[in-house]
């Protein structure tokens, strides 16, 4: 059985389909872990034919987590749809651990009722499935939650398929001039939409924890300050413009604060921001050294922060509250941009070597530093919602692109080409 | 007489034009409260008007120079003579390094000097990174460079009222890419002379 997982990853490679209307298509450019054979069958068809193809959709997702290895479409020997069409046996033949189908009928032009079954091969027996009732536009939602649920199923892990990615793109126009677009695209790169255009840089988007809003860094007022965007309304709110910098936001768990950088009183300090009171709480007191890029920590209580009080930029911690802040990494002359996973297990952050610079991660319990990337031009990690990748912004031939890196390193991921340069990568809760 | 007049004319016009006379803020500078003009100047540092100031002086300046011809020297605002020290804007930094560099010493012993004659004209110091590493600790080291230069400026002479100060990180690269060469360009802070 744990024979049949071992499948090469570089196989995918040759297999993966380009999505159509994805700007920014996921890509495995590495990886070494073992990937479980599942099949998925293309779902039946009743009716007006689906705008989406559901199955198609979800098989792209679960090859693009790299611990899938979808079975090739020439393999598969028939085209079940529900239960009393599959032979396992045959099933069984291909080495196939997962078996996934599933129709999708039309009510009306506008309506579409889908279902879906996952079956464990060898036993002979549904793990899942369901039946939803969705309109035409909210098939491709629906395909990348069955995903999510898939996903769960074999790995026991939670999925994100469902979620999105927020990153500002940079265009050069013919005059010469910049556009910047703080953008916000499916979790697999596909339906980019601008939320925000601006002639001036934008920079540091940062979730809330309902996924409801953004905040970011914009320069529109000619200097940086921090704004807060509701996702739905499209309304936006000026937090901090203070003298100075306004930077680096970041959400607390609670979803009540903001985490800032403001250097209003004469040198970049992180300060606590309430957001229903706009009370204002200073953390840092180092005036000599840069204090900045604050995230907190799961429980709320505590921050990361780059500082280079000790000369170089490092990583330290400190209570919300205030109070001595105690150094976090060693390792390298240069930690800087930490994020933390959901789990508290991990920090993930920029490291400098000689010039150049990764993706690292250190697990906080042991301090214990893995770097995971090899560009040298890496910078912004994210953390995935489910603790297990890293988004970040890296390289390649000049233009700024976004790649994922699992935390153990194992699985690669590139989003090509989209025709503009992108960056400052900030990965979505998951909805809830 | 004729000069005395034309300055007259100007300083009409800076005073329409909602500018500050040069002469009369030096006057108020003791007591900035009080003075409408101060005030205006005050006004002036925060919300960019300050431009206008500088503009008014220059004007000024400028006039009376175009009266006199046929001098061998440079005629006019120190500012636009390329032989002046002050026609150096730009301040280059080492590697995440806010320190000034010995050779730049001079540059901005000039501007200071200028600046303390010319106490209603306003500088903005961008500050300015290279595209390596983080961007947000760009945008403070950005910031921290561009407080160094004022800091040497105002042990100079400069007044702290005479400075608008904005850091960029990387976001405005002088010169695109990630090389040695492009970093030397891009670490930098800009003075530039708000509203020439």
């Amino acid at each position: 059985m744990i024979k049949s997982w071992l499948m090469a990853l570089s196989l995918l490679i040759t297999l993966l389909p380009w999505q159509a209307h994805a700007l920014l298509t996921i890509e495995i450019t590495g990886g070494s872990e073992a990937a479980l054979p599942i099949a998925v069958v293309p779902f039946g068809n009743e009716g007006f034919a689906a705008p989406e193809d559901i199955s198609e959709v979800i098989r792209n997702d679960l090859a693009s987590s790299g611990r899938f290895a979808p079975l090739p479409k020439g393999d598969l020997i028939s085209s079940p749809h529900d239960k009393s069409e599959i032979n396992f046996k045959d099933w069984r033949l291909l080495r196939s651990e997962g078996l996934l189908v599933g129709k999708v009928s039309s009510v009306d032009g506008e309506t579409y009722q889908v279902q879906f079954q996952l079956f464990d091969v060898y036993k002979s027996q549904q793990l899942i499935g369901k039946r939803y009732q969705v309109p035409a536009s909210g098939l491709r939602r629906l395909a990348h939650q069955i995903s999510d649920l898939i996903y769960q199923t074999l790995t026991g892990e939670v999925g994100v398929f469902s979620t999105r990615l927020a990153f500002v793109s940079v265009v050069n126009t013919p005059a010469g001039q910049k556009r910047y677009a703080l953008q916000v695209s499916d979790a697999d790169g596909a339906n980019p939409r601008s939320v925000l255009q601006s002639k001036q840089p934008i920079l540091s988007p940062s979730w809330s924890p309902d996924g409801e809003r953004l905040s970011y860094v914009s320069f529109e007022n000619g200097k940086a300050e921090v704004f807060v965007q509701e996702m739905r309304s499209g309304r936006r709110d000026s937090v901090a413009a203070f003298k100075g910098l306004n930077s680096a936001p970041s959400w607390s768990p609670d979803g009540k604060k903001l985490a800032l950088t403001l250097s209003k009183a004469g040198n970049p300090e992180i300060y606590v921001l309430e957001l229903a009171s706009g009370k204002l709480s200073r953390v840092t007191h180092n005036s000599q050294a840069i204090d900045t890029e604050a995230v907190w920590m799961p429980n709320g209580r505590e921050l990361l922060f780059t500082s280079d009080r000790g000369g170089r930029p490092q990583i330290y911690k400190v209570s919300a509250d205030g109070g001595r802040a105690s150094r976090v990494t060693f390792e390298g002359r240069y930690n800087a941009s930490a994020d933390i996973s959901a789990d508290g297990r991990f920090m993930t952050m920029v490291h400098g070597l000689n010039g150049k610079y990764y993706i690292a991660v250190q697990d906080l319990d042991s301090g214990a530093v893995q770097v995971l990337t090899e560009t040298g031009q890496d910078e912004s990690p994210s953390f995935a919602p489910n603790s297990r990748n890293i988004l970040y912004a890296t390289e390649q031939n000049g233009k700024g692109i976004l790649a994922a890196v699992s935390v153990d390193g194992r699985i690669h991921q590139r989003l090509g080409e989209s025709g503009s340069d992108v960056r400052e990568p900030a990965w979505s809760p998951i909805r809830k | 007489m004729k000069l005395l007049k034309s300055s007259a004319v100007l300083l009409a016009l800076v005073w329409l034009s909602g500018c500050t006379n040069p002469l009369a803020t030096k006057e108020s500078e003791a007591d900035l409260q009080s003075g409408e003009v101060a005030v205006e100047d005050r006004n002036a540092e925060s919300s960019g008007i300050a431009g206008e100031n500088a503009m008014g002086a220059d004007l000024g300046d400028g006039a009376e120079a175009q009266v006199i011809v046929g001098e061998d020297a440079f005629q006019g605002n120190e500012l636009d003579d390329p032989a002046s020290p002050l026609s150096n804007r730009i301040v280059y930094f080492e590697y995440d390094s806010s320190s000034v560099r010995a050779e730049d010493q001079q540059t901005l012993a000039a501007h200071a000097t200028y600046l303390s004659d010319n106490t209603n004209v306003t500088i903005r110091l961008e500050g300015h990174t290279d595209e390596r590493g983080s961007r947000e600790y760009n945008l403070a080291l950005g910031e921290r460079r561009a407080l160094a230069i004022r800091q040497i400026l105002m042990l100079h002479g400069a007044s702290i009222n005479q400075f608008e100060v904005v850091s960029f990180g990387e976001e405005r690269l002088a010169v695109e890419g990630s090389d040695d060469a492009a970093g030397l360009q891009n670490r930098r802070v800009e003075l530039i002379y708000v509203g020439r």
